[in-house]
């Protein structure tokens, strides 16, 4: 199947997906102030990376094929999100070990 | 209208549902296992998307590393930190979701209003050959000095995540 083929057709416009790509970014953000569980903060932070990759791509696509910087963009985002996926997940395990819990408003230590 | 720009328009508008649904369950589901089975349809969503925006070796890569590497390792953690069969979640949310949601809707209220003053732009044309050639040739020439930057990143990430999650015993 030829993908670009298929997607000569443009039938949407940017700012839609530009609204698609702000309304994910809004609620990675409800999901990453609103959720107690370490984890769930993290999947929030994920929505809103996923979010401005949709963007950049969508921007690559308005400034026409010769200027890839958005696509390049969108790759480094995805490395950077998969490495502070691992280290965050591996402070949330070191975490749940000495504490018991991953829930971020108990871990008040430093609450005076 | 033709036949083409009615199934583009269509399968666009149900991936970007789909997508919100996907966010939405993050948000809402309290179960966090269920969440993060939310996120992996939101993620596969936007891959979709991806394809419609003719970045088809961006697709593959988002559902190669975010739903086949991120969200399992997510899922992971998940079980990892929570009883699952003796879960009794008190409280899903924190104190700060009552700010959560003036938060986002402030957002996107100024976001809007900067946009609908700006002129709307336009998609250029497609080209009929895939991005994969030129991507990887500007990743390697124009991108270089990022592309190693990250590379060295990742080996940072890998060796801290071993140090940090391993079990303290001297």
């Amino acid at each position: 199947m030829d993908f670009a083929a298929v997607a000569s057709y443009v039938a949407v416009a940017p700012t839609h997906f530009l609204v698609v790509s702000l309304l994910l970014f809004a609620l990675g953000l409800v999901a990453v102030l609103s959720r107690r569980n370490a984890i769930g903060i993290l999947m929030g932070v994920e929505l809103m990376l996923n979010a401005v990759n949709i963007a950049f791509v969508t921007f690559d696509r308005v400034y026409g094929p010769h200027v890839l910087a958005g696509q390049v963009f969108a790759v480094f985002v995805i490395t950077v999100a998969a490495a502070e996926a691992v280290v965050g997940l591996a402070l949330i395990l070191a975490v749940y070990r000495s504490r018991a819990t991953v829930a971020v408003d108990e871990l008040n230590e430093l609450k005076g | 209208m033709n036949i083409e720009s009615w199934i583009y328009t269509i399968a666009f508008y149900g991936l970007a549902g789909l997508a919100l649904l996907g966010a939405l369950g993050v948000i809402w589901l309290k179960n966090l296992f269920h969440a993060g089975l939310s996120l992996i349809l939101a993620l596969f969503a936007v891959a979709g998307l991806f394809i419609l925006l003719g970045c088809e070796f961006l697709a593959g890569v988002q559902v190669l590393i975010y739903v086949g590497a991120i969200a399992v390792l997510l899922l992971f953690a998940v079980m990892l930190t929570q009883r699952i069969a003796f879960q009794q979640i008190l409280r899903v949310f924190s104190r700060a979701a009552l700010v959560a949601v003036p938060v986002m809707v402030a957002l996107f209220a100024v976001v809007m209003l900067v946009a609908l003053k700006a002129e709307a732009p336009a998609m250029q044309a497609f080209p009929t050959e895939s991005f994969v050639g030129p991507l990887a040739a500007a990743l390697l020439s124009t991108y270089l000095l990022p592309f190693e930057v990250v590379s060295l990143l990742l080996l940072g990430a890998l060796v801290g995540a071993i140090i940090l999650a391993r079990k303290e015993e001297d």
